[in-house]
């Protein structure tokens, strides 16, 4: 239609793509609170430890304090500070979300650009994808860790393996639409290797949604840490984090309930500003995406 | 004479912020009487789609705002009704079609409903009436047995009878005006040709008034009794159909009249004799896929048994409706897709069988140039950079590449900074300019153009069609010129092979198709070209 074809010219002419697309982004509210939000969780979980009490030390005198001016979250059963076991757990936390973000999406990105430019792969991949994704996740991360034993890293490649499906599904799919573009058989026809045709031509195109997708693995990562935590199931209990403190707590949930709530409260406020900027970026990077959805 | 159905006096519509000029319409004055049929016609962004919309008020509030003018229908201000009187206004009085039939229609609904829909809401008529009505709007726009295609959703008929469906919907209430846009443009020739017909005998029979907007003078001359030249968000030029058709006054009216490509060949030159460059002798194309899951799914031969030759320096033009296979010939000899069997020879070398590492030392030698400008180039790399990726692939050095670059920029008519720009800074002609100059850089012997002119203005077509044949003389080319528009044939063709459901019908010299077709398809073809009995004014 002529309208949408003439607008689309304007915006163009107006507003060039490659400038300051970080710039844009800082521009939406949901990327600049949650950015913030995140950078400071960030910094607690870096040089917070440094600054509280050790959060290993037990107190049996403290125990099962409330929350006062001395312990700002109250103790826990063995008398160990709450603040600094949940400032400690960040670490934890944080780790484990950026950690999976980036491993899945790499591991993500190269599956899903072969199976949607090689054919030959593309069922054999796919395939594969379709039965991890039929165990749900929390079963497969329990399966994984139980298999070789809890520790940070295999906690983090039994979180990474039941999200690799979803990034595999979205790169292929991108890839699926931007390899019939013109421009992308007008490569082919000039004789261009299919390595270069992937990442000059096609690969950029993945960027944004990818980042955008990364957001949200890193945001249900840290949940999922927190779950397999709850049940015993991930991290070492020696170590604070947020889902092992919160299962400690279960037990004295009547009498001490801060003992889960404050965990649970910084887990919630870091998922959620993880996806609110996961949404604000969603917006401003890709605006085609944003209104599929 | 009564007063006019449609009266729009010195419309003004703004456009937001930051767009190329600060009003999308300007003092726009025409009216339409009861029982004519007004063609508003112009070229890409000249306001001609946002003054239909404005009058049945359907712009995007914020963004395109009515600033003067009013605009009468039957003497009602409709930029001055609130909401709900112009959804009353909307179908009792003023109805519209669009371009596209298959996205006007909602694809989870029955079609007979979907008119239905229309009287349950206007109306309060009982469903068995509403039934009755729906029918008898199915028979008048002709659709063969209303009484099951009723039941019908969009996705199992065919283009022309959606539009038809859109246009029963439009008549069900009796509006006094009806306005159409670009009813025809996603439609088939032949195809289209009945649905004008359809318009014209409807607006007759109901007296109604018409406000049909279009870019292709072709469906002017055909249905129209009056016309408006729009450009730029002005109306520039205003009469009888005749008298603007054939002695245009104002320049750019002139200018879009000498544009249009004339349906009478000129004379050609043979070409020299010369050993041929394409030679396409038994080409398949069978489409149907077996995955792990997929076996069994319906097969569809989309090209059988196709022969032809193109000599250096010398065009052959494929010409047929959509499906008729024409692309997949195109896509075939590119090797973009493989074809099922048959040969293809390019300077005597049999490509329909190498695989992706033999092929691609060949690929230089065939280059195409595709139909959307606005997808054909890479957004994110310079224009330069797409242009000097293919003949790099072939080893040549970057600072070789550019200085060719820099030269070929010059002859497709832009200028050598060109190269350092993004493609979204182009307009549409222009990037199908940078197109041609990325498949001449690989300095090949056959170009293929697919559609390559369709989706541009007539102006810009023109000026393409220009540069087309002037690199094809210039570089010696053999050319596979693809297009469903007979006009564009006529001129840039040697020969005509015309093609459908994936066969060849009939193949020749450009004037012998035109002027003595033999097979009955062609004839329908060319009988089904709009305003073809119209001679255009030509530059004088």
């Amino acid at each position: 239609m002529a309208l949408a074809r003439g607008t689309v010219e304007v915006a163009a002419g107006s507003v060039p793509r490659e400038a300051g697309a970080l710039s844009l982004a800082l521009g939406n509210r949901g990327v600049l609170w949650g950015g913030m939000l995140l950078v400071a969780m960030a910094l607690i979980a870096a040089i917070g430890p440094y600054f509280t009490v050790d959060a290993t030390a037990l107190n049996p005198i403290q125990r099962l304090k409330p929350p006062s001016a001395e312990v700002w979250f109250g103790s826990d059963f063995l008398g160990r500070d709450v603040f600094a076991r949940v400032v400690s757990g960040a670490r934890i936390s944080l780790v484990v979300g950026v950690a999976v973000a980036v491993i899945s999406v790499a591991i993500g990105l190269l599956l899903g650009m072969v199976a949607g430019y090689l054919r030959a792969f593309d069922a054999p991949i796919m395939r594969v994808m379709d039965g991890l994704m039929s165990i749900p996740g929390i079963l497969l991360a329990i399966a994984l860790v139980s298999l070789s034993g809890a520790t940070l890293m295999t906690v983090i490649v039994a979180i990474v393996v039941p999200e690799i499906p979803r990034v595999v599904r979205l790169v292929r799919s991108v890839v699926l639409t931007v390899r019939e573009e013109p421009y992308v058989e007008a490569a082919i026809a000039a004789g261009t290797r299919p390595y270069l045709v992937m990442s000059r031509h096609i690969l950029p195109n993945t960027i944004a949604p990818l980042i955008v997708q990364a957001t949200y693995i890193c945001g249900s990562a840290m949940l999922l840490e927190a779950i397999l935590g709850f049940l015993g199931a991930g991290i070492p209990p020696e170590i604070p984090s947020w889902g092992n403190i919160m299962s400690e707590g279960r037990t004295y949930f009547q009498i001490s309930p801060w003992i889960i709530f404050c965990p649970g409260i910084a887990l919630a406020l870091t998922v959620l500003a993880v996806n609110v900027m996961g949404d604000g970026l969603r917006d401003t990077l890709d605006p085609r995406i944003a209104r599929k959805m | 004479m009564s007063a006019p159905v449609l009266d729009i006096r010195g419309l003004s519509v703004s456009l937001p912020k930051g767009a190329d000029r600060p009003l999308a319409v300007e003092d726009v004055s025409f009216s339409v009487d009861a029982g004519e049929l007004v063609c508003v016609v112009g070229e890409s962004g000249s306001g001609k789609s946002v003054t239909a919309f404005t009058v049945m008020g359907l712009n995007p509030p914020r963004a395109l705002r009515a600033v003067a003018g009013e605009v009468l229908l039957q003497g009602v201000d409709v930029l001055k009704q609130s909401t709900p009187a112009m959804r009353r206004l909307r179908g009792e009085k003023m109805a519209m079609i669009f371009q596209e039939p298959m996205t006007a229609l909602n694809p989870v609904m029955k079609v007979g409903e979907q008119i239905g829909e229309m009287l349950e809401i206007h109306t309060g008529l009982g469903p068995a009436k509403r039934r009755a009505r729906v029918l008898e709007a199915m028979r008048d726009v002709n659709l063969p047995e209303p009484a099951s295609l009723y039941h019908s959703y969009p996705h199992q008929l065919s283009g022309g009878q959606r539009q038809r469906i859109m246009i029963a919907m439009a008549l069900t209430l009796e509006p006094a005006l009806l306005i159409a846009d670009e009813p025809t443009t996603a439609l088939d020739v032949t195809t289209q040709a009945q649905i004008l017909a359809l318009i014209k005998d409807i607006q007759r029979r109901h007296g109604m008034a018409v406000l049909f907007i279009t870019h292709d003078f072709g469906v002017v001359a055909e249905i129209a009794d009056r016309v408006a030249v729009m450009c730029n968000g002005r109306v520039v030029e205003q009469g009888p159909a005749d008298r603007i058709l054939t002695r245009p006054e104002d320049p750019y009216t002139q200018m879009l009249m000498a544009a249009v490509p004339s349906l009478t060949p000129p004379a050609r030159l043979q070409p020299k004799p010369a050993p041929p460059a394409l030679e396409v002798k038994g080409l398949n194309k069978i489409y149907g896929s077996s995955g792990w899951f997929g076996r069994g799914r319906r097969q569809v031969h989309a090209a059988q048994d196709v022969d032809l030759t193109v000599h250096p320096g010398e065009t052959l033009g494929v010409v047929g409706e959509s499906g008729s296979g024409k692309s997949t010939v195109a896509r075939c000899v590119v090797r973009l897709v493989d074809p099922t069997s048959g040969t293809i020879l390019i300077g005597g070398q049999d490509v329909a069988r190498l695989n992706e590492r033999r092929l691609r030392p060949r690929r230089r030698d065939i280059q195409i140039v595709f139909q959307d400008p606005y997808r054909s180039l890479n957004p994110r790399r310079t224009v330069g950079q797409s242009i000097i990726e293919g003949p790099m692939n072939f080893g040549m050095g970057a600072a070789k590449a550019l200085a060719n670059a820099r030269e070929l920029m010059e002859v497709v008519g832009l200028l050598p900074e060109a190269l350092d720009r993004f493609p979204h800074q182009f307009s549409g002609g222009q990037r199908q300019r940078i197109c041609i100059a990325r498949a001449l850089a690989m300095e090949p012997k056959v170009l293929i153009a697919d559609e390559a002119v369709s989706a541009l203005d007539v102006s810009v077509q023109a000026q393409v069609l220009d540069l087309l044949a002037d690199v094809r003389a210039r570089f010696d080319l053999a050319m596979l010129f693809i297009t469903h528009d007979l006009r564009v044939a006529a001129q840039i063709c040697d020969r005509i092979m015309v093609m459908r459901y994936g066969q060849v019908v009939e193949q020749g010299l450009t004037r012998d198709v035109f002027g003595n077709p033999h097979h009955d398809y062609t004839r329908a073809l060319l009988d089904a070209a709009p305003g073809r009995e119209m001679s255009f004014a030509s530059a004088s």
